[in-house]
């Protein structure tokens, strides 16, 4: 049951080969098993998520059941739960217990996915190998010395080990996509705005999305159909119609044209990776795409301006972390200052204060032109060549990232190399576009991730891609060892 | 303001980062604070590389999409829940959010 | 030497909107702490703002009245500082592109002209909570409550050159506040905020001196006093040899000084960038002429219009339309009327409407004598059916409730004596009942005539026309 994509189990529940409660302890035994060595998850909610069984149930038996009933799934650690701690994988966090639900996770559960708990992650979502958590690191089910990627490494972990059928995660330069290339799964990040923000903690404002990690692209639009479409209570929530993922995924194929950056196959790229890559393109081709090269003549910029963004919009949003309102609160109450440095001095780890003071010096007088402004005027140009590239195209492919799974504690001296790891993800983020990781071949027994990027608001061409991609190849059905 | 050859040759002194730490009031104790200055040092010369594109004439983007706001009714939808929201609250008397007293 | 006093005044206003600028959490005053601030107020983790049409509306509106430049695309902005009462660390503002800029208003000056004050832009933000100060010990209690409350911040150029011509200018922005119908302009309750920037240069010099920004300034008396004595303080030092600190002081109005407030640590870096949550806010023509057409009569124009059309001197006319609501009450009755004049309902409404509405301390909405039952009882004392005296009875007999103008006429036989016929009897009555001032006056004692014209009036119950009896009385005298 466990190794079954959320379409599979969602057609035995239908057809009553098994129940949502055998399902739910199913997984449940699974994560008591195994996640200690993992570490996947923060918290895990087995009294609700049996609760939310047993109601399941009670809906399939009355043939009351909506699209996503009975699933089992878990969500970030950064989605606000209402009644369950929701940490960020952060100390700030340790004692907080959300008293209302992020708009994602009130539409998954409107659907009937179940929550068994919630997953680890970078703290407030600034990493890309889930090393910075307050609650240590999480392992990677196919090789536990390694990061499963971050900073959604939590939620990466708990699906590749099937613990969960699928989890939410959240990507701002990367965060759901690198993670999956990193563990063997299908990672999508929708358009910015596609997606409500409203209840998913800020990192970066104008960089965030959610969205889901699955064990498949059909999966991936099921779970996408639920939570698209306007927010009110998210100003930046776009307002346009959600197009029927399901179906638009299965229409015939059509002759696609996909653009390859050439740049990024330079020596920053992992050779082996490289040629895996390669070979998940000539898939498409032989399906019946055209390659064609493309120039994104900024693309190697965008490091540096995620660099300057990303932890400008931090700085500013994790100021609500001072101790008075919610959150950790430091000892003694002496001076109002002090508090506030020693609160935040304790509660935040290193990676966070590393990137609020980054953030904070790049919008401070006299270096805001230089800096804020400067790459907000880059971040232009980036976005303009991807939409001058997609008058060609439609879509554009290359790796994910630049090397598969690297060893717990390799990186984490360096940000500077960490922060290399997403040279390919940013782009989609500045640019808003939307983006897929899929499997498509293994490098040592580790997993490699093939990214899609499409134009806004083109998540069905993207998952369609996908989808096909998956019917010709099997990388995404693979279960390491254990995990089987 | 500086010119952008200026910046090559910056480096962040350690008062640079003590101002910082001040206006983001982060305490950061004296020995992590040698190691922050040098990974600060080497993420501001990463960022450093923007200064070479040229942007003369190209309009900032703060967001990814162009669309204008959209406004809400002026209607009241709150009520009061205090006590649910202050459950979360570190230190409260009366209702009230405590803090070290401010003199102004 | 010879000092100029530069000034520019900050003002902040409370809109009047029932939601916060950013949330649905009410905006009413005096609710019990920490009642009405809701997720966003606070600033939970995960939860974003979004915008109050009606905050946008009523920013227009000021932008229209004032002349200003309605910005077809306007940002709003972080501004970054930690204070216990802005919850986010961060206060939603606007820097570069406010809504609306670059207007102006017209205040009257002390000499008796009329002088231009520029308005350089009005932005839209949310205010901070409270900070409670006693009652805690080494503590202080925030009450979230005001935070997110709309402001509309409205900055003018450095025009005004007395302290006096400042509060002209506060209170003409506080008179047009009102009538908008965009803010109750209640300083009491801190709807209306004033900082003052405040710089002095020799008379002739072009370049400003260095200017102090004085806050806490919550009455006109107490801007005017906080000038005057920061512009004197500034002067002292100057003349003294010495210079200027660029500070910000508060008032202190038991002392009647200025004190410069503890600077805040690097106090200001704001690091203001555009607000990520928001996306600009786009105002197109269509939009500007709806609101335009919405606006009412401003005061200056009113007020011209009322001194033209109702033949009203300047001083009536201004107190007629200290409020809108009281020039709409004024002109309805006016309109209502048939018989009595303009001025005569204006004297009614300056003197016995205003002193009913001080005494029971309504508002003229809620007073309980209506336009037209005023205009009915203004005909009736200019067609001499009621004297002066018994119409006053005749208003809080209304005013109690007791029913319509003719009805209390008729029930209390007010109608006044008028008939030539009925007057000769009373007076004959009288000069009869008084023969010892009937002779007195027959002798030429003039002021013994007031004694019998009163005992006349008495006799008929106040009801005779008063007129009428002293021309009866003196021709009966002269016989």
């Amino acid at each position: 049951m466990h190794d079954y994509t959320l379409a599979r189990l969602r057609e035995g529940l239908l057809g009553e080969r098994f129940s949502a409660t055998e399902l739910t302890r199913h997984f449940l035994d699974r994560i008591a098993r195994f996640d200690g060595e993992l570490n996947a998850f923060i918290s895990v909610t087995a009294e609700q998520a049996l609760r939310q069984a047993e109601h399941a149930d009670r809906n399939l038996a009355a043939g009351r059941s909506s699209a996503l009933t009975g699933l089992p799934i878990a969500h970030k650690d950064i989605f606000c739960t209402r009644g369950v701690k929701t940490t960020c994988g952060s100390r700030m966090l340790d004692n907080f217990v959300s008293p209302y639900d992020a708009t994602v996770v009130e539409r998954l559960e409107r659907a009937g996915a179940i929550m068994l708990g919630k997953t680890n992650m970078d703290e407030f979502a600034m990493g890309s190998s889930n090393e910075t958590s307050y609650y240590g690191p999480v392992r990677n089910p196919w090789d536990r010395e390694r990061v499963p990627g971050g900073s959604s490494g939590g939620s990466a972990a708990a699906v590749t080990a099937r613990l969960v059928s699928a989890a939410t995660g959240t990507d701002t330069g990367g965060s759901i996509r690198q993670p999956a290339a990193l563990s063997g799964l299908t990672g999508l990040k929708p358009t910015y705005g596609r997606v409500s923000r409203y209840g998913m903690v800020a990192f970066a404002s104008s960089l965030d999305q959610a969205g889901t990690l699955t064990h498949s692209a059909e999966d991936a639009a099921l779970l996408l159909q639920e939570i698209a479409g306007l927010d009110e209570r998210d100003s930046t929530s776009l307002d346009e119609p959600v197009p029927d993922y399901d179906r638009a995924i299965r229409t015939p194929w059509e002759k696609l044209t996909i653009g390859v950056p050439e740049s990024f196959f330079d020596d920053g790229l992992d050779a082996d990776t490289a040629a895996a890559v390669r070979a998940g393109l000539s898939v498409f081709e032989k399906l019946g795409a055209t390659l064609k090269p493309v120039t994104l003549s900024h693309i190697h910029l965008s490091v540096p301006v995620y660099y300057v963004v990303a932890p400008a919009e931090a700085s500013s949003n994790l100021s609500r972390f001072d101790g008075v309102r919610f959150g950790y609160r430091a000892a003694g109450d002496d001076d109002l200052i002090e508090l506030y440095k020693r609160t935040r001095g304790e509660g935040f780890g290193a990676e966070v204060k590393r990137r609020i003071l980054t953030g904070t010096y790049v919008l401070s007088t006299g270096y805001y032109d230089a800096y804020y402004l400067q790459a907000q005027k880059v971040r232009k140009l980036i976005s303009e060549d991807f939409r001058l590239a997609f008058e060609d195209v439609d879509l554009i492919a290359g790796p994910t990232t630049p090397t598969p799974a690297f060893r717990i504690g390799q990186k984490v001296d360096d940000p500077v190399q960490m922060y290399l790891n997403d040279i390919y993800t940013i782009g989609a983020n500045l640019a808003g576009l939307p983006a897929v990781s899929i499997p498509c071949g293994f490098v040592s027994g580790l997993p490699v991730g093939l990214q899609l990027v499409g134009p806004h608001l083109r998540e069905a061409e993207l998952l369609k891609a996908a989808h096909y991609f998956q019917l010709e190849t099997d990388w995404h059905l693979r279960t390491p060892g254990i995990y089987r | 303001m500086r010119t952008a050859s200026e910046f090559y040759a910056v480096s962040l002194k350690s008062e640079d980062v003590e101002k910082l730490c001040s206006l983001a009031r982060l305490e950061i104790a004296p020995a992590e604070s040698a190691d922050l200055l040098a990974k600060l040092t080497d993420i501001v010369r990463l960022v450093d590389e923007l200064q070479a594109q040229d942007t003369r004439g190209v309009v900032p983007m703060a967001h990814p999409l162009d669309r204008p706001q959209r406004l809400r009714a002026d209607v009241v939808t709150e009520s009061d829940e205090h006590a649910l929201y202050q459950a979360n609250a570190p230190l409260v008397e009366r209702d009230l959010y405590l803090v070290p007293k401010v003199i102004e | 030497m010879q000092w100029e006093i530069v000034i520019g005044l900050e003002i902040h206003t409370q809109l009047a909107t029932a939601s916060k600028i950013f949330s649905g959490a009410s905006t009413a005053y005096g609710a019990a702490p920490n009642s009405q601030a809701c997720l966003v107020d606070l600033g939970y983790p995960g939860v974003l703002p979004v915008l109050n049409e009606q905050a946008v509306v009523m920013a227009i509106k000021f932008g229209l009245a004032t002349g200003c430049r309605i910005a077809p695309r306007s940002v709003f902005a972080r501004k970054n500082y930690f204070y216990p009462d802005l919850p986010k660390g961060y206060q939603i503002s606007q820097y570069e592109l406010p809504i609306v800029h670059t207007g102006r208003i017209e205040i009257a000056t002390e000499a008796g002209g009329v002088k231009t004050v520029g308005i350089t832009r009005a932005h839209l933000e949310e205010d901070a909570g409270k900070s409670l100060h006693e009652d805690f010990r080494a503590y202080s209690g925030i009450d979230l409550n005001r935070a997110g409350t709309p402001l509309l911040e409205i900055v003018s150029e450095p025009d005004l050159r007395s302290a006096s011509e400042a509060g002209a200018y506060m209170r003409k922005i506080h008179e047009l506040v009102r009538y908008l119908e965009i803010s109750d302009g209640n300083m009491q309750e801190g709807s209306f905020r004033c900082d003052a920037n405040v710089s002095v240069r020799p008379r002739g010099e072009s370049r400003l001196g260095t200017r102090t920004e004085v806050k806490n300034l919550n009455s006109f008396r107490f801007v005017e006093k906080a000038i005057e004595i920061e512009a004197a303080r500034q002067i002292g030092i100057l003349e003294g040899g010495g210079s200027v600190l660029q500070e910000t002081r508060l008032y202190d109005p038991d002392r009647d000084e200025t004190r410069a407030m503890r600077t805040k640590e690097d106090a200001n870096d704001y690091r203001y960038f555009p607000e990520p949550d928001l996306l600009p806010v786009v105002i197109d023509d269509r939009l500007v002429e709806k609101i335009r057409a919405t606006l009412p009569e401003l005061p200056d124009a009113k007020r011209a219009r009322f001194s033209r059309e109702y033949a009203l001197s300047d001083y009536d006319a201004g107190v007629l339309t200290s409020s809108a609501a009281l020039a709409k009450y004024y002109e309805e009755t006016v309109l209502a009327a048939n018989s009595a004049s303009p001025k005569l309902i204006a004297n009614w409404v300056q003197s016995q409407v205003i002193a009913a509405l001080n005494e029971d301390g309504l508002d003229i909405r809620e007073f309980s004598v209506t336009p037209a039952e005023l205009a009915a009882l203004a005909d009736k004392i200019a067609d001499g059916t009621l004297s002066g005296t018994l119409a006053n009875e005749v208003f809080a007999a209304i005013r109690a409730g007791d029913g319509s103008v003719d009805t209390i006429i008729e029930q209390r036989g007010l109608r006044q004596i008028t008939d030539e016929g009925a007057i000769a009897r009373l007076v004959a009555e009288v000069l009869a009942a008084y023969p010892v001032q009937t002779q007195q006056c027959r002798d030429g004692n003039e002021k013994v005539i007031g004694f019998l014209v009163g005992q006349v009036m008495k006799a008929s119950q106040g009801k005779a026309n008063p007129k009428q009896v002293n021309d009866a009385l003196r021709k009966r005298l002269r016989e």
